[in-house]
């Protein structure tokens, strides 16, 4: 870990600015694979905290990422006018409000999952969640208001890659210092052995809701950028098969290893990108490599020796 | 009232397949305490198979269809062998999250090869059995739904004497209820947890085939729906617990044809989930299952 974590965060946010205010002219094909890549990298991290850091096991993530993504479009797209008189004409601050607002409803979502969840371990919770983004999938395609199965068109484009990176900056910067802080340490013990851990004297429900709730806001946050910069967003967007896929980011990168994590979701988008002209083989290999990672290497496959934490 | 009773009837005939889906979740539960979240692609399996087969074995005779629901039911029990030697062997004694992903990826798997190997678009099911509507007063069966109840009461017997009355059924019971102390006194732990996948398999095999004879559209992502909300059967009544499983398919199918019939038809995919959250909360254990008490 750096010694100053604030620094690394602002300095990065400052060449993020710097990279986007030169991206004006960069080629929109690599334009939309790189905000798709911070896009990935804030959903995996925010994952990880949830799936790496406290052990618990969620295969609901891309509904939260829908619940920010709808209500961060439907405040922009169908209530765009008068708040954007409200901010100001400012399209930024509008932006910025709809996406908190977005998260927070994610973060709500997660707390209605994680409450109920917590006395459930391993594969009930990722049943229980699988069911909770299903629901959410559901629930969406019936409100007609927001276009049903046919989804939401004409959002704004407000997102741009300066959005994308800097919320995935702020994101692995919050990951990070919360599970290196003194208090965080919790969430490994959580991880470790939950008796344990409440053995000393941790609360393991506060730790574990903790994680839910953060890990669904970011991922609102990332549903908000998404769909405002995709302009389009439908309620099959954020189903199973998505979930999978950050799922699969955050194993691949190895649970509980942010850098790891981060590593991965650049490989898998920009993997997924160039084997698109693989068609059917893509999903093929994709499933292949779960299955060979998972007897072979089950500790994800960026694990330096000697750094990060082991595990049983 | 009649209203009343044929909803009842449907709702049976979907809980008996959900309840052959969900008895292959339990006892694979009950053997290695894992979900296999596969099964419901071999479900999937289940209904090609029987779709391939109809053609040269042919279809509209009893004889014929029997025929194909055996043939169907032995190949996934091949492919239910198969994936555990291959996928859930090599993890045995790993975490439960490393057994679970894998399963994940075995399902994405059988999911994918599907689309690849026999297309991405819906095929319409042959009618494998005589097509008839049996009519009681002014209630109707289809022979598609007494299929369902006789093979599923048929399957649920014979499995209920595999389970108690043979040599295997005891070394399952043995396995899951402590698979150190069965393998001591000399079960093949290995050879019993094929078996358990072979028969689960099959079990599901045939649930694909009922349900591809009642709803005749197959593709290869048919399985996840089922599957799930089989899944939801299994928890409901208690994971582990065979007469669990049954009883759990049949109560879910009847509160799902109940959502459906007041009016819900678009939330029914969700009811599924809502039920299991629900059990969850209220009876972890499920309805027929026992509470254990958590060892340190």
């Amino acid at each position: 870990m750096p010694a100053r974590p604030q620094l690394v965060l602002l300095g990065a946010l400052l060449l993020i600015a710097v990279l986007a205010a030169f991206s004006g002219g960069a080629n929109p094909y690599f334009l939309d694979i790189a905000v798709s890549c911070g896009i990935n990298v804030t959903l995996a991290v925010s994952l990880n905290l949830i799936n790496g850091y406290t052990g618990q096991f969620s295969l609901g993530h891309a509904g939260f990422m829908g619940v920010g993504a709808y209500v961060a479009a439907v405040l922009t797209t169908l209530y765009g006018a008068p708040l954007l008189a409200l901010a100001g004409g400012q399209g930024w601050l509008l932006f910025l409000a709809a996406l908190l607002a977005g998260g927070m409803a994610a973060a709500l979502a997660g707390l209605i999952v994680g409450v109920p969840s917590l006395r459930l371990k391993g594969d009930y919770l990722a049943i229980v969640t699988l069911g909770f983004g299903e629901i959410i999938r559901v629930v969406l395609q019936n409100i007609d208001a927001v276009g049903g199965p046919r989804g939401l068109i004409g959002i704004p484009a407000y997102a741009n890659l300066a959005w994308a990176f800097g919320l995935a900056a702020i994101c692995i910067y919050v990951v990070w210092a919360m599970v290196h802080s003194t208090w965080g340490r919790g969430f490994l013990a959580v991880a470790d052995d939950e008796i344990a851990a409440e053995a000393m004297g941790i609360n393991s429900t506060r730790y574990k809701i903790t994680a839910f709730l953060v890990g669904a806001f970011f991922a609102g946050l990332a549903g908000g950028v998404y769909a405002h910069f995709k302009q389009y967003i439908a309620p099959q967007g954020f189903g199973f098969d998505k979930s999978i896929e950050i799922v699969v980011m955050v194993i691949l990168g190895g649970m509980g290893n942010t850098l790891g994590v981060i590593a991965a979701a650049i490989l898998l988008t920009v993997l997924g990108e160039s084997l698109r002209q693989f068609g059917d083989y893509r999903m093929i290999l994709y499933s292949l490599l779960i299955i060979v990672l998972m007897i072979l290497r089950p500790q994800g496959l960026f694990r330096w020796p000697g750094r990060g934490r082991t595990r049983p | 009232m009649t209203e009343l009773l044929q909803q009842l009837i449907n709702a049976l005939a979907l809980g008996a397949i959900y309840a052959l889906i969900a008895l292959g979740y339990t006892m694979v539960y009950g053997v290695l305490r894992f979900i296999n979240f596969a099964h419901s692609d071999v479900f999937m399996v289940g209904a090609f198979a029987g779709y391939f087969l109809a053609r040269p074995l042919g279809s509209g005779s009893v004889l014929s269809g029997v025929l194909v629901l055996l043939g169907a039911m032995v190949i996934c029990a091949l492919l239910g062998v198969i994936i555990e030697k291959l996928a859930y062997r090599p993890l045995r004694g790993r975490s439960t999250l490393t057994v679970l992903i894998t399963a994940i990826g075995v399902s994405l798997l059988l999911q994918n090869l599907g689309q690849h190997v026999f297309g991405a678009n819906p095929r319409s099911f042959p009618a494998l059995f005589p097509v008839h509507q049996f009519h009681l007063g002014e209630l109707v069966v289809s022979s598609a739904q007494l299929m369902v109840f006789a093979v599923a009461i048929v399957l649920l017997f014979l499995l209920r004497h595999i389970v108690l009355h043979t040599r295997t059924g005891i070394a399952m019971r043995a396995l899951s209820f402590n698979p150190v102390a069965a393998s001591l006194v000399g079960v093949n732990n290995d050879r019993v947890i094929s078996f358990t996948f072979a028969l689960g398999s099959a079990l599901a095999a045939a649930g694909g085939i009922l349900y591809a004879s009642n709803y005749p559209s197959i593709d290869p992502l048919m399985g996840t729906l089922p599957g799930m909300k089989a899944f939801v059967a299994a928890v409901l009544g208690g994971i582990g617990n065979i007469a669990g499983a049954a009883v759990g398919g049949l109560v879910l199918g009847l509160v799902e044809t109940t959502v459906v019939a007041l009016g819900g038809s678009t939330y029914r995919d969700a009811v599924a989930f809502a039920v299991l959250i629900l059990i969850l909360l209220l009876r972890p254990e499920g309805l027929l299952g026992r509470r254990i008490a958590e060892k340190v």
